[in-house]
């Protein structure tokens, strides 16, 4: 290698471990931020100002599901396995939705400790089967979906 | 001996006439190869594979979606090795190559957004989300286009080349980013189905090989619609030299 090319290739070098250098900094920084959803935990564990909008992440709580036979409303609780939290919502729910399944409900905690959420969405996992698979792992007693950790 | 040899035909690559013929005789296999895998890959995904236990039907668009986005992402760290060779030795058809590359992982970068925001429509409940892992390819798709500006600025095609592929490396940050985001922060896109190197894939086996023939396809037409803008690119800079003269002279 002559040492122009030994030169240009340090520099080629500098950049990227600078570039890199300098989002690892801006990433760190902006931790917090990069969160998409907190958890029922973060929620019983820091005092959130009231009418604060926070994205709620957890597994629908089994028989939690209760609906109003004559609107869109709907109550549940939101878990991840440690803590609950009830959540209202009025409107349309993903397809996906059903006790166990991880869910994003957007909205904030009122001064009830109900979670008033506009908007839910469905969190779908990484799991890829057939039914009667499913069915097999289910009569086998494997653990479902429902058990598994987020 | 052979070192010397190979060495000796690598360096002729770097020639624009010898670097063209290579890249017309590869293109044909490639496309072929392309074409072949995709209709296998293709019907396998839509008639043989099983539908899942959740999504039913739904999730055969992964079959698209996940080739698309490996290919979006393999193909940018393609052209930053042709971007370091570039800046380095400074060879006009690496240099060439490696600006190539941008459009057609821009067009992957789209197709993996896409596919993504139809599917997440019936499934999440929204086209999209400001969660890490789509926006950071959303920014994958920014950077491509702003590699393709970058070089389409510049009077001269080779300064153009060379700002354009300093850009490529600036951007190489992202792709880590991209592939660690589900895992580093809390997504509404799901964590990673396939895994390579550590722990167990989450997919079952019948629903594997559509997903393998699809990702070769994909690999194969990048390469096949990169030979191709590379040798439209050196025929449109060189159109006034001699050896293209020759080559459209032959031609006509």
């Amino acid at each position: 290698m002559t040492p122009t090319r030994k030169k240009r290739l340090t520099l080629v070098g500098l950049i990227v471990l600078g570039v890199s250098a300098a989002t690892v900094v801006a990433i760190t920084a902006l931790q917090d931020n990069m969160m998409f959803f907190v958890t029922p935990s973060d929620v019983y564990a820091q005092t959130l100002p009231a009418d604060r909008q926070i994205r709620l992440g957890g597994l629908v709580a089994d028989g939690t599901v209760s609906r109003d036979p004559d609107s869109l409303a709907v109550t549940f609780g939101v878990t991840d396995g440690a803590h609950d939290v009830m959540v209202s919502f009025n409107g349309i729910l993903p397809d996906l939705f059903r006790e166990g399944q991880g869910v994003i409900a957007h909205g904030f905690l009122d001064d009830s400790g109900t979670f008033q959420a506009h908007e839910v969405l469905a969190r779908h996992d990484e799991t890829y089967m057939p039914p009667e698979v499913m069915r097999a792992l289910e009569k086998a007693g494997h653990p479902t979906e429902a058990n598994m950790p987020l | 001996m052979i070192w010397k040899t190979i060495k000796v035909n690598f360096h002729r690559l770097g020639s624009p006439p010898t670097f063209y013929r290579l890249a017309q005789v590869l293109s044909p296999w490639l496309w072929g190869g392309f074409v072949l895998c995709a209709a296998i890959g293709l019907y396998q995904a839509l008639y043989v594979v099983p539908p899942d236990y959740q999504q039913s039907d739904s999730f055969r668009i992964l079959y698209i979606h996940v080739p698309s986005a490996w290919q979006a992402m393999a193909g940018y760290v393609v052209m930053a090795i042709l971007a370091v060779i570039a800046l380095v030795w400074r060879i006009r058809t690496v240099e060439i190559m490696a600006m190539a590359g941008a459009p057609i992982g821009a067009a992957f970068t789209f197709i993996c957004l896409a596919t993504g925001s139809l599917w997440g429509r019936p499934m999440w409940g929204t086209w999209w989300a400001w969660d890490a892992r789509l926006t950071s390819m959303l920014v994958l798709l920014f950077i491509y286009l702003g590699i393709m500006g970058l070089y389409a600025a510049f009077e001269d095609r080779r300064k153009g080349a060379r700002v354009a592929c300093i850009l490529i490396l600036v951007g190489v940050v992202n792709i880590p980013i991209i592939h660690f985001s589900v895992e580093w922060w809390t997504t509404l896109h799901q964590g990673a189905t396939i895994r390579l190197f550590s722990g167990e894939s989450t997919m079952h086996e019948s629903m594997m090989p559509p997903l393998v023939w699809m990702t070769i396809a994909v690999k194969l037409m990048f390469g096949a619609a990169l030979l191709d803008r590379a040798r439209n690119d050196l025929l449109d800079q060189d159109r006034r030299k001699g050896w293209v003269q020759a080559r459209l002279g032959e031609a006509a």
